[in-house]
């Protein structure tokens, strides 16, 4: 019967946002109310991992890790095709016990990261059962934060210049809108995945939006269509059903179609990005892109 | 627990204020016997308020026979056809209806006519009941209303205080109920099945099955046969013993268990290795059928636990995954079909077995979890014939008697392996549709193949204990869906209708000529039975994870959808 937790899991993470209160940093009283006006959801009853250190937790940790988290963030934490890397010291939600048992039990809103009770990830974890995940990921944290092996401010220039990737590229509010804004992937991201991202953009496209219920978020699929009137166009799927298609122009114009009135269109799954080979990009130039892109993401 | 406490004594109140006080036990505060006893309280009050209201239908305020739902009527669902009376529409599974109003050549212009918001979270899954333009249906958390089918306005509303540490694996869902009598039935996450009564929602009796806190729930529409309410409970994922009950539709005295594990002793305990039966699993967790000529009830089940990890539970483990022939007065076994032996890929059986006669064979069929459609004989339960209906790579051969068997490099490892169909199955609970007049079965199929891993974990009580984890194959094709027709005579697919990522809707199939559907985008739309061809469609606004129904009012046919949080009703404008 696990094939109904995914389901859950993401309708879980939209519903959160209507319906949680933003209790991360909520004082004593408001947490009383908490107690009293939702008593489904529980409370959050300590700030500090009653397990911190002890490997036979963090085993048992390990477990519900795969049971409930490796979907998205893959085994050993590293990463999924969804989720980020939480071996990383620095987390993009809050480095603390505290936090992380918050961000687990109660989801991030915002983001795909659903409620961990209601069955909302996986089958559900207990307060016990969050706190041994916690351990778990203490255990496989790098010990020290990464560091850009290389030139941050190198690969500041090539990203806004030589390499054109803020043509389709937005950072801090500043860049093209074709391609998902990178202000925050590489605090969540690790370097190999950033590397392959660059190298061979198809392997994994990037997500787009979330829709309520929905298990999948829409991908950055490349389109092209033909329009009633013979214009041809092409650029971005920003969503799509059956029946419709909402659309972004190479020139960020958004479309709007409906598919039977279209001459013809295609969407294929392939990246609108080019690879970037050798020859383009030396692995010490990557490495730099690599390490802006990270310092930017820890800010 | 504190609403029905309240309505409780709200009750006794309103009791006492019309000079009809009874001495009602002190009401234990919590736990699971307090649960079970306060029941037994609830169950004087209610028959006092069914007295009350008794009176007023004498007086002829409610006109008694309309609401009266016997076991005849059940039945005969087919002679009614206005009335959607059990969960598959009738108690061959079918999910059809003669009503053809609404048909190919006007269902283009099809309009809502009512929504109804449950304003739950989470999934809501349910496939309302409609009685004489009253219709009975669930949400999310347990809850339970009556509307008036024609507008959507509410009657009564009902929600059980949950308790906060249930377990359910994939949300806190409820797919609908069932009806006998002047009461309809549901089984609650907290394992409970309940009786409310038609007219106000008040609880009539509340029976405790089995502890939630060790895993099990209720999920699924309980199915009335005769006056016997059947359920199966939920908990594939805990390590739970599953089983099949049966309780007195006028009391809620349980008649019979059949537990899907069998003990120390029973046929098919030897397919389970040492202990291992007892935390077996095979929960019975989707509606089951019933053939009135041979008295004998079709139910499925789930999973072995840990489902995606054989080791330790070594042997084929009856009855995890199969279809069982049962007896509905004394719950016993007269069959079994295993579909997938020894499961290390959570294919749950769980898909409603549709009971169809072909010629002078009376047969059912089943779009299986596990990618195969089967056509198996009624009497016997032998196999007749097993075809991939979507992507199959966890079997490559079959055993003597026909019956897919698992390749063994489909086994999971620790550092996974790619198989299909994925964890989600080639299909799910959502139901498929037999439709007479085309004589095809429709289902919504799900291609999705994913990495199974196993998790070696220790099994404690009340904890998740699957054994496993798996992961999208984010090499393969993205994840797409469709809805197949598929003939039972040649068990080859007539055609497909694609959507574009795997949806969680069931289908209906009417007279009309006409399949109702919806997609994970949020459609909800119909085609046309014979082609496949989209005939009309509905944006709902989120992804629907139901199975849709029709029924009629003053001549007038509706379609109704659980989507999102809401309940659509559409009609001819």
């Amino acid at each position: 019967m696990l094939a109904l937790k995914f389901a859950e899991k993401t309708a879980f993470c939209l519903l959160r946002t209507f319906t949680n209160f933003p209790c991360r940093r909520a004082r004593p009283a408001i947490l009383v109310f908490i107690a009293i006006g939702l008593p489904v959801h529980g409370v959050f009853a300590q700030e500090k991992n009653p397990y911190a250190g002890d490997e036979k937790i963090a085993k048992l940790g390990g477990y519900q890790f795969r049971l409930n988290c490796a979907f998205c963030h893959g085994l050993g934490a590293r990463g999924g095709g969804r989720g980020p890397d939480l071996t990383r010291a620095q987390k993009r939600h809050g480095n603390s016990d505290a936090e992380m048992f918050h961000n687990i039990h109660d989801g991030i809103p915002g983001t795909a990261m659903p409620a961990a009770t209601n069955g909302g990830i996986g089958v559900g974890m207990s307060d016990e059962e969050i706190w041994q995940v916690v351990t778990y990921l203490r255990s496989v944290q790098v010990k020290a934060p990464e560091q850009p092996a290389g030139n941050a401010e190198h690969g500041k220039e090539l990203f806004n210049g030589a390499l054109g990737c803020s043509t389709c590229h937005m950072i801090q509010g500043k860049g093209g809108r074709l391609g998902p804004d990178l202000t925050t992937v590489g605090g969540s991201r690790s370097a190999e995945y950033l590397v392959e991202s660059v190298r061979n953009p198809n392997r994994r496209l990037a997500q787009g939006i979330f829709e309520a219920m929905k298990e999948f978020p829409q991908e950055y699929e490349t389109v092209s269509v033909v329009t009633a009137d013979g214009t041809k166009l092409s650029g971005v799927v920003l969503n799509q059903d059956q029946f419709t298609l909402q659309m972004l122009d190479t020139r960020e114009q958004v479309h709007l179609f409906e598919k039977d009135k279209l001459r013809s269109f295609e969407t294929r799954r392939e990246s609108a990005m080019p690879a970037y080979e050798q020859k383009t990009l030396s692995d010490k130039d990557l490495q730099d892109v690599i390490a802006y892109l990270q310092t930017v993401g820890a800010q | 627990m504190k609403g029905e406490r309240a309505v409780f004594q709200e009750k006794s109140r309103f009791l006492a204020a019309l000079g009809m006080t009874r001495s009602v036990k002190t009401i234990p505060k919590s736990g699971f016997l307090a649960r079970k006893e306060r029941g037994l309280g609830m169950t004087i009050a209610g028959g006092v308020a069914t007295v009350l209201l008794g009176g007023m239908v004498c007086s002829g305020l409610v006109p008694v026979a309309r609401a009266q739902v016997t076991a005849q009527r059940l039945l005969d669902s087919a002679r009614e056809p206005r009335n959607w009376l059990m969960y598959s529409g009738d108690y061959a599974g079918r999910r059809y209806s003669t009503l053809d109003q609404i048909r190919t050549s006007n269902v283009s212009s099809l309009v809502p006519k009512w929504a109804y918001q449950t304003m739950a979270g989470g999934k809501f899954e349910a496939t309302p009941l409609v009685v004489d333009g009253v219709l009975y249906a669930t949400g999310a958390d347990d809850r339970a209303f009556a509307l008036d089918a024609r507008s959507g306005r509410p009657i009564w509303q009902y929600q059980r205080a949950l308790p906060p540490d249930i377990r359910p694996c994939c949300g806190r869902v409820n797919r609908g109920m069932a009806i006998l009598g002047d009461k309809v039935f549901l089984g609650t996450l907290d394992a409970h099945v309940i009786a409310l009564d038609t007219r106000t929602g008040n609880v009539v009796w509340d029976v405790g099955t089995s502890d939630y806190n060790k895993g099990y729930s209720i999920t699924l529409a309980p199915l009335v046969i005769k006056n016997l309410v059947l359920i199966g409970v939920s908990g594939g994922e805990y390590g739970i013993r599953g089983f099949i009950d049966a309780y007195d539709g006028a009391t809620g005295a349980r008649k019979w268990r059949f537990y899907t594990v069998p003990g120390p002793g029973e046929p098919g305990h030897e397919t389970w290795e040492g202990d291992s039966w007892k935390i077996g699993g095979a929960p019975a967790w989707i509606t089951g059928t019933y053939d009135a000529a041979t008295n004998t009830t079709f139910w499925t089940t789930g999973n072995p636990s840990p489902s995606n990890r054989g080791e330790g539970r070594g042997g084929d483990n009856l009855y995890s995954n199969s279809l069982l022939a049962l007896d509905p007065d004394t719950g016993k076994l007269k069959w079994h079909f295993q579909f997938t032996k020894h499961d290390e890929h959570d294919y749950d059986a769980t898909q409603v077995p549709v009971l169809v006669d072909e010629g002078d064979r009376d047969l059912i069929l089943q779009a299986n979890r596990n990618g195969f459609f089967y056509v198996i004989d009624r009497a016997s339960g032998k196999l007749v014939s097993a075809t991939p209906y979507g992507r199959v790579t966890w079997s490559n051969a079959k055993d003597a008697s026909g019956v897919p068997i698992e390749r063994k490099e489909a086994s999971p490892t620790l550092t996974g392996v790619p198989v299909c169909p994925g964890a989600l199955g080639a299909t799910n609970w959502f139901s498929p549709s037999y439709d007479p007049q085309t004589k095809l079965f429709y289902v919504t199929a799900r291609e999705q193949c994913d990495i199974f891993s196993t998790a070696p974990q220790p099994y404690d009580a009340g904890h998740a204990f699957y054994g496993s984890a798996y992961f999208p194959n984010d090499d393969s094709q993205p994840f797409w869906g469709a809805v197949r027709a598929i003939d039972p005579a040649t068990s080859q697919i007539k055609w497909e209708l694609k959507h574009l990522s795997p949806s969680w809707s069931g289908v209906l199939s009417t007279a009309g000529g006409l399949i109702f559907t919806g997609d994970a985008e949020g459609n909800f739309m119909a085609l046309d039975a014979a082609s496949g061809k989209i005939l009309w469609h509905f944006q709902c606004g989120a992804s629907v994870y139901a199975s849709p129904m029709t029924y009629a009012i003053d001549g007038k046919q509706y379609v109704a959808i659980a989507a999102g949080s809401t309940l659509f009703a559409f009609g001819l404008p």
